[in-house]
């Protein structure tokens, strides 16, 4: 690392270029999930929670489906940023905090798709012939 | 890293010999609401999503452990998980307005206004009060749509 000039020394360490990336994402997330996770919010405040049939039927309708799909996508890449931030402040050893980056990155990923594959589970599964659950 | 420091050069002093101020105290909800939600919340909405996917026997587990097993002799760990189920819905109802607003605050600040002493007071009160006033009326609503 470094070959002793000042850039050198610090090239790799820190944002390196990348700074306003991570900050306009952070933002432009922070927009979608403001829309996406408000119309989820308001869903499941007013939704029979209780009633799997009528909750069902609700998921299943394509532009809430949809919603649903991009909400999660947001979500995760937006939580992915600040659990990243929390990372990087908080875990100091070199080995830990590299394993915590990775941790993260897998729960972000992996739970980004065990819940868009649940939502096309639940649109799909009518489609397919199969009762819901099926699939 | 305080008393990591390789030479005597100055340090900042430490966090608790700062006075609080209503700024502070919302820029560190703002990271405590943030990363419950991100995996608290996130892991919730994981778990129902799933139960709803898995059909009706899975999602009514779901619900008899987060919020109410209706079998006539419950358990006591579904005891447990009942109380704790509700603890934690409201928390994250509360986490939501409060990384909601302070984020508006955030977007806000970012066009360089609402910096002087005063508004930015006034505004990180308003969130934090906001936050709070958000959630009572949320589960207030909730709890007279059960009734």
């Amino acid at each position: 690392m470094g070959n002793g000039t000042h850039l050198g020394k610090v090239r790799g360490l820190g944002s390196s270029g990348h700074g306003s990336q991570h900050w306009l994402q952070q933002r432009l997330t922070a927009l979608a999930n403001i829309l996406l996770v408000g119309f989820l919010f308001v869903s499941l405040v007013r939704l029979p929670l209780g009633d799997h049939a009528a909750v069902l039927r609700w998921a299943s309708n394509p532009t809430v489906a949809l919603a649903l799909i991009l909400m999660v996508v947001s979500v995760f890449w937006h939580l992915r940023l600040g659990l990243t931030v929390l990372i990087e402040d908080y875990v100091h050893g070199e080995a830990t905090r590299l394993l915590s980056l990775v941790l993260l990155n897998f729960y972000a990923i992996g739970g980004a798709a065990y819940g868009i594959f649940a939502i096309v589970r639940i649109v799909l599964a009518p489609a397919a012939g199969l009762a819901p659950g099926g699939m | 890293m305080a008393g990591n420091e390789p030479s005597a050069r100055p340090r900042s002093p430490h966090l608790q010999v700062y006075k609080w101020t209503p700024a502070m105290a919302v820029s560190i909800l703002h990271r405590a609401s943030g990363d419950g939600l991100a995996i608290v919340g996130a892991c919730m909405f994981l778990w129902w999503l799933g139960a709803l996917a898995a059909g009706p026997d899975a999602y009514a587990a779901f619900l008899a452990c987060v919020w109410h097993d209706p079998s006539p002799d419950v358990g006591i760990v579904h005891q447990i998980t009942n109380i704790v189920g509700k603890v934690v819905l409201v928390g994250l109802t509360w986490a939501f307005f409060q990384h909601l607003f302070s984020g508006l605050r955030h977007f806000v600040l970012d066009t360089g206004a609402g910096y002087e002493l005063k508004t930015n007071k006034l505004w990180s009160i308003a969130v934090i009060t906001g936050g709070v006033l958000a959630t009572a009326a949320t589960w207030l609503y909730i709890m007279a749509e059960a009734l």
